[in-house]
């Protein structure tokens, strides 16, 4: 009886751990396939002139398989997101954990929520079809399918990363660091603001670059709003053509296992690369800085 | 009355990582007796009470050293089963602790998961068990309603008569009335002497009173080590150390 | 002295309020771009949706009649990526959570779930183009689509079982070992009895998530246009995230379809919001019961 019990706890142990082994599996798998499919590019270009290279002309005869606006495309509208979602999810952030009562709080973080499972095609429809237009009348611009416009889509679908993810660190900060601060006859600004960020910011940034990250690889939006011109941006208002949206608008007319096909394999290699070491820096900080206030024992 | 060694502990030190719990404590512990754990918070008798049945197992970063024998054989030998191990010896904990299930299977639980299927056999051994820790006629008539739905007192009785089912020959307490009222806690103790009759008990408690109502024999710790131990009154009249005295008459903790 | 003390704090109890109004003025955004969004989804798209909207497939190459093979589509799509993702998702959660001792091992794994959430969605869809569609020849198809979409809500599945399992007091695991229950015993009898209206909300939300996606399953399972409805899964299938897109884009009278967009794009939300109210009202009240 107890020898089946054992045989079984063992075989259930094991396992549950392959099975928790699968997300590697998946990741590695992931990493050979993209790699294996993108590979092949570098045999036309070389490695340098395809990441630093001006022009995206796939379908030219001759091809020219540049991808540098695509990349400038997309770190300009990461960053131009991340500077609408980083103080809006922070604060917002603040407010739920901090100052709005409780019913208030149990209103707005639904809300957030809500925010957050808006599928990102109704984004990008809702930017496309209301955003665009706005903005090209209110500026007198040739298209409101822009840099700016694909920034605040994609800021508004980062924002309820951000904060909930900073909400999670705000709450984990002990309650006597802030009874400490006020019962020293610091406001509850104050004791916000000198205590209770400083204590959760590890969080907070880990909130901060997941929020970037997956502003990075926000396909839908930037692919319906950003204009998806292939040229390096000179103003805000430019259209643009960020890496997810040139990999998705091209991969079907691509032919199979072509120098086409191949080139957008690698361009979500880079893509790829930037995500991940968004997550390893995210990771790190997370990982270093987990125990804050409070000592245990 | 038997007077056999039930549980010998030789020289058994604990660590949490670099720190360390306990130190070389040694301990006899006998059959039909009561006895209790005292010492101010943080002293390592809970620590202590925990490696009686591995529970301490479960602290990924914690390290035993010492031999702790069960009738005679050390349950940290490589070849012993921790789960046999464990069903042999009961324990209930500070905080009333009932699953989310109804009181039968509350009962039932320890049965089922041993591998008892005659549905008669968990029957009887419930009522039974309920019954010896005066609760059967608290819950007879509610027996597959929630156990959440019973006060803390009833819960910590339904705890003990958990343990009980399993027929466990040692039964340890980690504080079982520390959440309890004045009543609830009167019950508890009533019920600690009627169960000595049948098991070797052993309990940590907090409170002197208790200790000194409850049990035979009395272990005083302090910071990791086994200051002094001895029959209860003795403990509690003619202390032979002064740390014990003080600590028993309020003096410190 | 106690007057200059005084009008300090005045001073700093003033500065206080206009910084709050701000932090709330923030929380007040967010809300009004949710409100705005959806108002302006309703008020374009109530219209559209009727009866033949939900139950014909598309006609007159998709200028006219409804989106049924979408709605079928989506469903398959999403509630097959969770009969994958579910058991992967608990699982891993139960090692992490039940079994796995702190360690490098453990660090590995989880650095490799949190990267395996990072990956963009789009690169989920060239990895299932590579892998599923060319590599296992399983070709444009709802499998394809549903296990590229199921790799993508594993960690989904992961944080929110945990989280579930988390919420499982320590002393319940005790109990249960103390009386001599094996740890596999004790996991299934009592602790995932306890988690399951956890991991229930997580599954629907879950299932929410997938069927809003579009990337991923742009290479591996959707098409502009079948009249049909799947009957296997190797069949190719229509989707409403996708749909919309097409529609929205590249259709050749993308100005005349408008309410049609509107309309699909009124279901989707429908859809997806609704699984989630669902879900957080309902793990609401499990926290209220809990405490």
């Amino acid at each position: 009886m107890a020898n089946t019990r054992q045989i079984t706890e063992r075989t259930m142990h094991t396992l549950f751990f392959v099975v928790a082994s699968a997300s590697i599996v998946m990741l590695f798998m992931i990493m050979i396939f993209l790699f294996m499919e993108g590979i092949p590019i570098f045999n036309e270009v070389s490695v340098k002139a395809f990441i630093f290279g001006k022009y995206w002309y796939p379908t030219s005869e001759p091809p020219d398989f540049g991808i540098l606006s695509l990349i400038v495309a997309s770190l300009s509208v990461t960053l131009l997101s991340a500077l609408i979602s980083i103080p809006l999810g922070i604060l917002t952030a603040i407010y739920i954990a901090e100052i709005a009562s409780k019913r208030v709080s149990e209103i707005i973080k639904p809300m957030v929520e809500l925010l957050s499972a808006l599928p990102s095609v109704v984004i990008g429809f809702f930017g496309m079809v209301l955003v665009a237009p706005f903005l090209q009348n209110v500026f007198n611009i040739p298209t409101g399918l822009n840099l700016f416009n694909a920034s605040l889509m994609l800021a508004f679908m980062s924002i309820p990363t951000i904060c909930s993810l900073s909400e999670d660190a705000i709450h984990s900060v002990p309650n006597s660091l802030r009874e400490a601060s006020l019962a020293l006859g610091a406001t509850h600004l104050e004791t916000i603001l000198k205590v209770v960020v400083p204590a959760s910011l590890s969080g907070i940034s880990t909130a901060v670059i997941l929020g970037m990250s997956r502003a990075i690889g926000e396909t839908m939006v930037v692919l319906m709003v950003a204009g998806g011109a292939a040229f390096i941006p000179e103003s805000i208002f430019d259209p643009v053509r960020p890496m997810p949206a040139s990999i998705a608008s091209e991969m079907a007319e691509a032919p199979f296992r072509g120098a086409h096909y191949h080139a957008l394999f690698a361009t979500g290699i880079v893509l790829f690369i930037f995500t991940f070491l968004f997550n390893i820096v995210a990771d790190h900080i997370a990982y270093k800085y987990k125990q804050v206030g409070e000592a245990t024992l | 009355m038997d007077k056999s060694v039930k549980i010998e502990v030789k020289h058994l030190n604990f660590y949490y990582g670099e720190f360390q719990a306990l130190q070389d404590n040694s301990l006899d512990f006998h059959t039909n007796e009561v006895s209790a754990l005292i010492g101010p918070s943080g002293c390592g008798k809970s620590t202590f009470l925990r490696c009686l049945n591995r529970m301490n197992d479960l602290i990924p970063i914690s390290r035993v050293e010492g031999n702790i024998l069960l009738d005679g054989l050390d349950i940290y030998d490589p070849s012993v089963d921790v789960v046999m191990l464990r069903s042999r010896i009961g324990m209930v904990f500070q905080k009333p602790n009932p699953f989310p299930k109804t009181i039968f299977e509350n009962v039932a639980y320890g049965l089922r998961v041993n591998g008892i299927k005659d549905k008669g056999l968990i029957e009887n051994r419930v009522e039974e068990s309920l019954k010896l820790a005066a609760i059967w006629d608290e819950v007879k008539d509610r027996m597959h309603k929630s156990a959440l739905g019973l006060s803390g007192g009833q819960q910590q009785r339904l705890c003990i008569a958990r343990a009980l089912a399993v027929e466990p020959e040692i039964l340890l307490m980690d504080e079982p009335c520390s959440a309890l009222d004045p009543i609830a806690t009167q019950k508890i103790e009533e019920l600690i002497y009627q169960l000595k009759k049948s098991f070797t008990i052993i309990i940590v408690t907090h409170n002197m009173q208790q200790a000194a109502r409850v049990s035979d024999i009395t272990a005083f710790f302090y910071l990791g080590e086994l200051i002094e131990t001895g029959e209860t009154n003795t403990i509690f009249t003619r202390p032979k150390l002064k740390q014990t005295e003080d600590y028993i008459t309020g003096r410190f903790g | 002295m106690s007057k200059s003390v005084s009008s300090m704090q005045s001073r700093r109890n003033f500065l206080q309020k206009i910084v709050f109004n701000v932090f709330r003025l923030a929380a007040l955004i967010n809300g009004l771009a949710l409100f705005i969004i959806i108002y302006f989804m309703i008020a374009n798209g109530w219209k559209a949706i009727n009866w033949t909207f939900l139950t014909q497939p598309p006609m007159d190459s998709m200028t006219k009649g409804g989106i049924l093979p979408c709605i079928v589509g989506t469903l398959c799509l999403s509630i097959g990526a969770m009969l994958i993702a579910l058991p992967i998702g608990v699982a891993s959660a139960i090692y992490l959570n039940e079994y796995a001792r702190p360690g490098p091992l453990i660090r590995v794994i989880r650095i490799g779930i949190n990267n395996l959430a990072g990956i963009p969605s789009i690169v989920f869809g060239l990895f299932g183009l590579a892998f599923f569609v060319v590599w296992l020849e399983m070709g444009v198809s709802i499998i394809a689509g549903a296990l590229t979409l199921g790799a993508m809500t594993v960690p989904v599945m992961i944080g929110s079982t945990e989280e579930a399992l988390r919420a499982v007091p320590d002393t319940y695991r005790e109990a249960s070992l103390g009386l001599g229950a094996t740890k596999w015993q004790t996991i299934y009898r009592v602790v995932l009895p306890t988690a399951l209206p956890g991991i229930l909300t997580g599954t629907i939300l879950g299932i929410s998530r997938a069927a809003g996606e579009t990337a991923p399953i742009m290479f591996t399972a959707a098409v502009f246009f079948t009249p049909s409805l799947p009957v296997s899964i190797f069949d190719e299938v229509m989707a409403l995230p996708y749909h919309i897109y097409v529609l929205a884009t590249a259709g050749t009278e993308i100005e005349a379809t408008r309410h049609l967009q509107y309309g699909t794009a009124l279901v989707l939300i429908f859809l997806v919001l609704g699984m989630n109210l669902i879900a957080i009202i309902y793990r609401s009240r499990l926290r209220k019961r809990m405490q």
